[in-house]
């Protein structure tokens, strides 16, 4: 365990948490600009902007439920990850008792809370090696309610005449929207993976969710899906909290990985308006000599 | 805005109509999956003082203790579909008047409203540390140690908790209409795509 590294992931926490990036907060105020003045859309979104400058000015989670910790960190070629899995896990454990948390790491059969965040798989790390020599570590607060909205389709899809083709996968992501309603906190912000197994494509879906809004997928025709998605996701009118409204989604973020010739996944991760997500990128330097 | 206290009267209640923006005050009581559960289950005699013509709220907050004493941080809404399948009958059994939570529920529920006389009040998902300021105190807790923080019954005396009817006791529900509209939105998406 290393006490400096410790400190600074506990800062991300905090950041993540309560801090909701720019952004988001930017798309929310065009969104409710969008409504009309006195609507119940325009007041979800309004109270959805009081809350998030409430939460930064006391230091307060933005929603109670802080979510499942999920960490995406790159580290230089030959690092031993289980010291930095540990450093995280201190952070996680202080970042619950100050309140910063939520205790949401709870035993499937036995019900038990373990009250700290700290269980099995929890919180979640995906580590990565990269040519570079310092550290980069991603954080994302995903909650519960978006999470079981999130779905995985097997193309063709004979209920939604969906084939395999960029076509099909278009119907999944539009039925799977208007399947979620306003139950994942809409607006939300729509992650999709395509191809890859079962795993890599529920993995994927997550993964793009880290992207900054307006950033396109570097697959050109993927960018365009993803700007064609988002008009037609926004014309479904279900509007913030289904309320009915302007705007569905935020954002439509798209990736893909090959599959196997006998496969082909679709998989749709929601993430709710409350799209926390912080970055901290350390040299070995800012914690090497605890 | 209207303004309702706890214990809410069946005549008050039926008076609310979809839309309607609606403050809260008095006792309100958290419950989630294992507390409904346990409600239908078990049918705990210790809620009873708290719940006739109360409200259950749908939430699993994050709780702080300062020497002994409770208070909410963040406390937004939950999904209320899951306790679709036990929300009737605790209604019925604990003569509730109202559930707030976010998402809204089911047509079982949508009856029980109707007959027994309940609303449903949606809150705003997300907005934990703004509907944090609107509770005052904590009166209760049960359950905390068996079930942990967010599903166990916390009692709370709350004023003003914004929140907006979105089931009726006249049967009729904004979530059923929208679901409705979009459905028609979605079928016509769906049939011009032709990429």
């Amino acid at each position: 365990m290393n006490q400096k590294l410790s400190e600074h992931i506990m800062g991300l926490i905090k950041s993540a948490s309560t801090d909701l990036p720019p952004d988001v907060e930017q798309s929310l105020v065009d969104a409710r600009d969008r409504e009309l003045e006195g609507s119940m859309s325009f007041s979800a979104f309004d109270a959805i902007l009081e809350n998030t400058k409430m939460a930064r000015e006391f230091t307060t989670p933005i929603c109670q439920d802080t979510g499942s910790l999920l960490f995406y960190i790159d580290v230089p070629v030959g690092t031993d990850t289980d010291p930095l899995k540990r450093s995280i896990q201190i952070a996680a454990d202080r970042a619950t008792r100050e309140y910063l948390l939520r205790p949401n790491a709870v035993d499937p059969i036995t019900g038990k809370n373990s009250g700290n965040n700290i269980g099995l798989n929890a919180p979640y790390f995906h580590f990565h090696q990269w040519e570079r020599d310092d550290f980069r570590f991603r954080l994302m607060l995903k909650g519960g309610g978006s999470e079981n909205v999130g779905t995985q389709y097997k193309l063709p899809d004979a209920g939604l005449q969906a084939g395999r083709d960029l076509k099909g996968i278009k119907k999944c992501v539009i039925d799977a929207v208007f399947k979620a309603q306003g139950k994942g906190c809409a607006p939300g912000i729509i992650g999709v993976g395509i191809g890859g197994d079962r795993v890599s494509s529920y993995e994927l879906s997550k993964e793009v969710l880290l992207r900054k809004f307006g950033e396109r997928s570097e697959d050109p025709v993927l960018a365009e899906a993803e700007v064609e998605l988002f008009n037609q996701l926004n014309a479904l009118g279900i509007g913030p909290m289904g309320f009915g409204g302007k705007t569905t989604v935020l954002e439509v973020f798209c990736g893909k990985y090959h599959r196997h010739p006998a496969t082909f996944f679709v998989t749709i991760s929601y993430m709710c308006w409350a799209c926390r997500r912080k970055t901290l990128i350390l040299s070995k330097g800012d914690f090497d000599n605890d | 805005m209207i303004n309702l206290k706890t214990p809410i009267s069946e005549e008050d209640i039926r008076k609310l109509r979809c839309g309607d923006v609606v403050g809260l005050s008095g006792i309100i009581v958290t419950a989630r999956d294992a507390g409904h559960k346990l409600m239908v289950e078990e049918r705990p005699q210790f809620l009873d003082e708290y719940l006739n013509g109360g409200i259950i709220y749908h939430c699993g907050p994050v709780v702080k203790n300062e020497n002994g004493v409770w208070s909410f941080v963040s406390a937004g809404p939950t999904t209320s579909i899951r306790e679709e399948p036990y929300q009737a009958a605790v209604i019925e059994s604990y003569h509730l008047r109202g559930m707030i939570g976010k998402g809204g529920m089911g047509a079982k529920t949508l009856n029980a409203c109707q007959h027994f006389g309940a609303c449903y009040f949606h809150a705003i998902g997300g907005a934990g540390t703004l509907i944090a300021k609107s509770v005052k105190e904590i009166i209760n807790v049960f359950k905390l140690e068996e079930f942990g923080t967010p599903e166990a019954f916390w009692v709370c005396r709350a004023e003003n908790f914004p929140v907006i009817v979105t089931m009726d006791s006249q049967g009729e529900s904004l979530h059923e209409r929208v679901e409705k509209e979009t459905a028609e939105n979605y079928q016509r998406i769906l049939s011009s795509i032709t990429a």
